[in-house]
């Protein structure tokens, strides 16, 4: 066990280092869902009333394409000096590189959300007009759903020609559950009008499946010639 | 078994035009919905044998993951295509009898939505299949099939937060069927089983011989002496 947690802190440390060097994957990401944001802005032109309404689905949606632009990073730093390779014929755990890849990738949405959040505000003119506590569980929740399959699927197309393009068709299908969910707890906050706790539990419910289903099958993947 | 190949044709035949026969002319029409009706007997055998291949899917993935058996991969294979044209059938014919009935082509009812995610999820299944390169094709396919069928319970309790518009089933949910209509529906199923396995038989023969003809192919370059290939192929440039 002290070996997993140990190999993951240690690729952890590795990625953030190599992230806040280079911030390839924060820029990106950044520049993107500001460009969905200033995109729709001008496709809505929303009043206040009407945003708090769709407000859920363009933050998630601006929020899902930037994770798929640095989850397509993730894997592809490994691939350069066959430095995954030397990780498969290694015996270091599977898991523990997987783990490492999804908090990593998970920190790196966090720190968008935040950096995008008051964008949103300011463009939107949000005010959260139900309990705003349950917003920050609720992006905790669905980010951690978006990169955990996003991580594992990234794996995958690792794996497949043309692979920028594989992973959002592999990921967008099975993540229709978690978006809904995301989308609805959002607007249910935002408006105050109903409960996002049905979609809350929802949430974790599909975190804690697939976090489970990934780290049984990703030694498969990984070891996939 | 190869006889048997012939037989099933034959009864599929027989058994889908005495279908046809059944839903068109001797099922009574409907009283409210008229001759519309109808293409219940088409959509919801569909439905149900769509569903029936993609648990096949599941568990021949399931077992393709613990034996890694080649048979359970084609049977995979097989099932996810014929599972998404008939799927398919569902989603077309359900808006069109949708139109008439409830005045609308589609709506994010349960059911519809549930049908409609899990398409999408075996289009995506196919789209990976078809991208990946060959040798680890089965692996990844099959896992894929393994995190699509764990997200089916998520998606319906997500949208069956929703609530539901579509008609309740009607075997098992209570509702009153002129047996007559029970009668066709069930021959209808039937005919469409029948169906789905042999087309399912004869693509899985397909596939096997495609892949013994692509081992065949590579053995033969890897034999062949590497003069011979710099020389003019028999299928290449000549004349």
């Amino acid at each position: 066990m002290s070996t997993v947690a140990s190999l993951t802190r240690a690729t952890l440390a590795k990625d953030l280092r190599l992230e806040w060097r280079s911030k390839d994957a924060i820029n990106s990401m950044l520049f993107f869902s500001l460009l969905v944001v200033v995109i729709f802005s001008f496709s809505f032109d929303p009043t206040a009333e009407e945003s708090r309404q769709i407000a859920g689905g363009l933050v998630w949606v601006a929020f899902l394409f930037a994770a798929v632009v640095a989850l397509n990073q993730t894997w592809a730093r490994e691939m350069r000096n066959q430095v995954l390779d030397a990780y498969r014929v290694s015996p270091a755990p599977p898991n523990a590189l997987f783990l490492a890849k999804v908090i990593g990738n998970f920190i790196f949405v966090t720190v968008l959300q935040a950096l995008m959040t008051p964008l949103f505000i300011v463009f939107y003119n949000l005010r959260a007009l139900g309990p705003a506590y349950q917003l920050p569980i609720v992006a905790a929740l669905g980010t951690w759903a978006l990169v955990v399959n996003g991580t594992f699927f990234a794996a995958m197309s690792l794996r497949t020609r043309s692979r920028e393009i594989m992973l959002p068709l592999l990921l967008f299908p099975i993540s229709i559950p978690a978006l809904l969910a995301m989308v609805e707890a959002t607007g249910a906050i935002l408006t105050g009008e109903f409960s996002a706790r049905f979609w809350i539990v929802l949430l974790a419910a599909y975190d804690v499946v697939f976090t489970i289903a990934s780290l049984f099958l990703f030694a498969f993947v990984l070891q996939a010639e | 078994m190869k006889r048997a190949f012939p037989i099933l044709a034959v009864l599929t035949g027989v058994l889908l035009s005495y279908a046809l026969h059944q839903a068109l002319v001797t099922a009574p029409t409907e009283q409210t919905m008229g001759d519309v009706q109808r293409i219940f007997y088409y959509h919801v055998p569909s439905a149900w044998t769509a569903f029936i291949l993609f648990f096949v899917n599941f568990f021949a993935s399931i077992a393709y993951l613990i034996w890694r058996a080649n048979k359970a991969d084609i049977v995979a294979l097989v099932t996810a295509e014929v599972g998404v044209v008939f799927c398919t059938v569902v989603l077309v014919t359900g808006p069109i009898w949708a139109r008439p009935v409830w005045g609308i082509w589609w709506t994010w009812d349960l059911r519809l939505t549930l049908t409609l995610v899990l398409w999408l999820i075996y289009v995506s299944y196919l789209v990976l299949r078809r991208f990946s390169s060959s040798g680890q094709t089965p692996l990844l396919a099959a896992v894929l099939a393994v995190f699509g069928a764990l997200d089916v319970p998520l998606v319906y309790f997500s949208i069956w937060f929703f609530r539901t518009q579509h008609p309740q089933p009607v075997i098992g949910g209570g509702g009153s069927l002129d047996p007559r209509m029970l009668h066709a529906l069930l021959i209808n199923w039937l005919a469409f089983s029948c169906f789905a396995a042999l087309v399912c038989w004869s693509r899985y023969r397909l596939e096997v011989l495609r892949r013994d003809v692509d081992e065949t192919l590579a053995l033969e370059a890897l034999l062949e002496p590497r003069s011979s290939q710099t020389g003019i192929s028999p299928t290449g440039r000549a004349g």
